[in-house]
C-alpha cells in the first residue's frame, strides 16, 4: 500500500519517539528510585543515631520489641553471632492498617552495644513512596506526553507540509492535465522551495525535448504523406494511359488494372494519414454548431443504395436533437467513417441501427463476435482479414473526438454498438 | 480549344499534356512561375491548369495576375498539398476548380469539359453524341428525341462517360466521382457494376448508338464508334 507524505512521516516519527520516550522513562525511573532510597536511607541512618541516643538516656526503650506506634523496635541478640555485621538496608512489605494492605517500606537493621554491654539489633523502618503508583502515574504521563506530542506533530505536519507540497501537488496536477500535443506551453505554479524548482525545470525540460520530437514526427507524417501525393499520381496516370493503348490483352490489362488498384489503397492510405495529422494538429480550426441529425440523414441518404444493394437495414431512431460545435467536415468525417465501418462489417441481411439523444449517439450493427474494445481505435488494427481497408477509419473518429473531448466507446451488447458522448 | 498546363514536374506535365491531347485540344505547357506569366500575359486560354507549388513563385500570385487582368475564367488549380486553405484562397482569387493530386486522368477530362461546356454554352448547355442528347441544366437526357428516365446517379454516370468517351474510365474514377468519398471498399464495385448494368439496359431499350463497354480488370469505357 502506497502511503502518503503525510503520514510516512508521522509514522516514522511516532516510531521514533516512542522507542526515544521509553528508553527515557526507563532511565528516569531508574534514577529517581535510586534518588529516593538514597534520602530515604540517610534519614534511617539518621533515626539510628536519634534512638540509641535516646537507648542511653532511657533504658526502658530497649523493650520496645515491636514497632507499633513507632517507627522502630530493639531486641537482644547473642554477642557471638554478630561480631562482624555491618548495617543493612532492605526492602521490605509491612502491613499498615491504613491501607489495610501490605506496603513498601525501607529497612535499616544494625546492631549496637546497649549500656549495660549487651548486643542488641535495632530496626529502623519508613514508610516509602508507593513504587506501583510511582510507575502507573509515570506511565500515564508519558503517555499523555506521547499523545500530545504525536497530535502536535500531526497537525504541524499537515499545515507545514501541505503547505510545503502544495506546489508540489500543483505541478502534478498541471503535468496529469497536459498532453504532448498540446499546443500551450505547460505552466507550473511558482515555488519557493529550491527543490521543487528544479523539478519543474526538469519538467519543462523533459516536455519540450519530446514535444520536440512529437511535432518533428507529426511534421514528417504529413510532409512524406504530401510528398508520396505527385509520385502516386504520376504512377497511376501514366498506367491509365497505358491501358488506354488497345494492344493489350485481357491478361496484360488486368494485371495492370491490380496495379492500379493498388496505387489507389496506397492513396487512400495516403489520404487518410494525411486526414489524421491534419486533425492532430488542429488544422480544422472553424467551428459551427452542427446538428448531427442533419449530418447523418444525410450520409443515410447518400448509403442507401449501398446498403440496399448489400441487402443491409438502415435504420434511423431519434430520440432527440443532437447539436455540437465543431468543425462540419470534420462531423460528416466521423459519421462517415462510423457508418462506412458498420455497413462493411455487417453481413447481408443485417441490420443498422443508428440511435440519436441530444446527448449520445449510437450506431449499432449485427454481427459477431465482440471485438477488442482495447484496440479497435489504434491505427492500423484489422480485425478481419479485410485488406482494402486502411484501418485507419476508426482511428480518425477517435483523434477527432480527442481533439473536442468527446468520448467514444465500444460495446458489444448483442450487437456492435458505437457509442459518441457529446 | 486551347489549354495551358502549369506543373513543374515533368513527368505530370507529360501526363496531362498526353491526355487532353487525346482530347484533340491544344496544348501548350509551362514548367516555372516565369514561364507561365509571361505565357497567360500573352495568350488567352479556354482552360488553365496551374500548379501552387512552382519553382521560383506560387500558383497563386499566377492566379492573382489573372484574376486583374479579367482571366481568371477556367482555372483549375491542380495540388498536392490539398490544403483547404489554398482550396478557399484558389476559389476566392477566381479559380473555377480545385484538383487534389493524385487523381484519375478521367476526372481531369471531366473537369476540364465541364468548365469549357459553361464557359462554351452560356444558357444553352447541351452536349450531343450521336443519338444522345444531354441537357445539363435540367438534367435530361434523351435519345432521338425521346426523354429517358435516369435517376441521379445514372445521369451522373452517363455524363462522366460522356465527357470520358472513347477513353478508360478505371471504377475507382467512377466510385469517387459518382458517389464522393462514400464508396471505396473493395467489394462495392459489385455494387457500381450493378448500377451499370441498369444503366446499360436502359440506353439499349432507348436504342442509344453509344454503348459501355467493360474493360476488363480496370473498368468501363463509353464507345460511339460504329464497330
Amino acid at each position: 500500500m502506497k502511503l502518503k507524505l503525510h503520514n510516512y512521516t508521522v509514522l516514522y516519527l511516532s516510531g521514533a519517539l516512542f522507542l526515544v520516550l521509553s528508553i527515557w522513562a526507563a532511565i528516569f525511573y531508574i534514577n529517581m528510585i535510586d534518588e529516593i532510597h538514597d534520602s530515604i536511607d540517610d534519614g534511617l541512618n539518621n533515626s539510628k543515631i536519634l534512638i540509641i541516643n535516646k537507648v542511653f538516656e532511657d533504658s526502658s526503650l530497649l523493650h520496645k520489641d515491636n514497632f507499633l506506634e513507632s517507627n522502630y523496635r530493639i531486641r537482644e541478640v547473642e554477642k557471638e553471632q554478630y561480631l562482624d555485621f555491618r548495617d543493612t538496608f532492605a526492602d521490605t512489605l509491612l502491613y499498615t492498617e491504613y491501607e489495610e494492605d501490605y506496603e513498601p517500606f525501607r529497612m535499616l537493621t544494625t546492631i549496637f552495644v546497649g549500656p549495660n554491654g549487651k548486643y542488641y539489633k535495632l530496626r529502623v523502618i519508613s514508610s516509602m513512596v508507593e513504587e506501583d503508583d510511582l510507575i502507573e502515574d509515570l506511565l500515564y504521563s508519558l503517555l499523555w506526553l506521547y499523545l500530545v506530542l504525536i497530535v502536535s506533530m500531526v497537525a504541524v505536519n499537515y499545515l507545514l507540509l501541505g503547505r510545503i507540497w502544495r506546489s508540489f501537488y500543483s505541478t502534478l496536477k498541471a503535468v496529469r492535465g497536459y498532453k504532448i500535443s498540446d499546443k500551450q506551453d505547460i505552466q507550473f505554479e511558482k515555488t519557493r522551495v529550491q527543490e521543487f524548482s528544479r523539478l519543474q525545470e526538469t519538467l519543462n525540460d523533459l516536455i519540450r525535448s519530446n514535444k520536440e520530437v512529437f511535432q518533428a514526427q507529426k511534421q514528417f507524417i504529413e510532409n512524406a504523406a504530401h510528398e508520396l501525393q505527385t509520385p502516386l499520381a504520376i504512377s497511376i496516370n501514366k498506367l491509365e494511359l497505358l491501358a488506354e493503348k488497345s494492344n493489350f490483352g485481357d491478361e496484360q490489362l488486368q494485371q495492370i488494372g491490380a496495379v492500379i488498384g493498388n496505387l489507389e489503397r496506397l492513396t487512400r492510405l495516403n489520404r487518410s494519414l494525411l486526414l489524421l495529422s491534419k486533425i492532430d494538429n488542429r488544422q480544422f480550426d472553424e467551428s459551427e454548431p452542427v446538428e448531427m441529425n442533419a449530418v447523418i440523414h444525410k450520409l443515410c441518404e447518400d448509403l442507401e443504395e449501398l446498403a440496399d444493394y448489400r441487402n443491409i437495414r438502415l435504420l434511423t431512431e431519434e430520440s432527440g436533437t443532437c447539436t455540437y460545435t465543431m468543425n462540419r467536415t470534420l462531423a460528416e468525417v466521423l459519421f462517415t467513417n462510423l457508418i462506412k465501418n458498420a455497413l462493411t462489417h455487417t453481413e447481408p441481411g443485417g441490420e443498422i441501427r443508428i440511435h440519436i439523444e441530444e446527448k449520445r449517439i449510437y450506431i449499432e450493427n449485427s454481427g459477431a463476435p465482440a471485438l477488442d474494445a482495447s484496440r479497435i481505435f489504434q491505427r492500423f488494427y484489422k480485425a478481419s482479414g479485410e485488406n482494402s481497408s486502411t484501418g485507419l477509419g476508426l482511428a480518425i473518429v477517435k483523434s477527432i473526438s480527442d481533439v473536442y473531448g468527446f468520448s467514444i466507446t465500444y460495446t458489444y451488447p448483442e450487437a456492435h454498438r458505437f457509442s459518441v458522448y457529446f | 480549344m486551347k489549354i495551358l498546363v502549369i506543373e513543374d514536374e515533368a513527368e505530370m506535365r507529360d501526363i496531362l499534356t498526353q491526355s487532353l491531347e487525346k482530347e484533340n485540344f491544344v496544348v501548350e505547357s509551362a514548367s516555372d512561375f516565369m514561364s507561365a506569366m509571361d505565357k497567360v500575359g500573352v495568350y488567352d486560354y479556354d482552360c488553365i491548369l496551374l500548379d501552387i507549388n512552382l519553382p521560383g513563385g506560387s500558383g497563386l500570385d499566377i492566379l492573382k495576375e489573372l484574376q486583374r487582368t479579367g482571366k481568371s475564367e477556367g482555372v483549375i488549380i491542380v495540388s498536392a498539398r490539398n490544403s483547404v486553405d489554398d482550396k478557399v484562397e484558389g476559389l476566392a482569387l477566381g479559380a473555377d476548380d480545385y484538383l487534389a493530386k493524385p487523381f484519375h486522368t478521367a476526372e481531369l477530362t471531366a473537369r476540364v469539359k465541364s468548365i469549357l461546356r459553361r464557359k462554351q454554352f452560356n444558357g444553352n448547355n447541351i452536349a450531343t453524341l450521336k443519338n444522345l442528347s444531354i441537357d445539363f441544366d435540367n438534367r435530361q437526357v434523351s435519345i432521338n428525341g425521346k426523354a429517358i428516365e435516369l435517376n441521379r446517379k445514372e445521369f451522373d454516370i452517363l455524363t462522366y462517360f460522356v465527357a470520358n468517351k472513347n477513353r478508360l474510365v478505371s471504377k475507382t474514377a467512377l466510385a469517387e466521382h459518382v458517389w464522393g468519398d462514400q464508396i471505396d471498399e473493395a467489394d462495392s464495385y459489385e455494387f457500381i457494376y450493378s448500377q451499370i448494368k441498369n444503366l446499360r439496359k436502359k440506353l439499349k431499350t432507348y436504342g442509344s448508338e453509344v454503348e459501355i463497354q467493360a474493360v476488363y480488370g480496370i473498368g468501363y469505357k463509353l464507345s460511339d464508334s460504329d464497330a
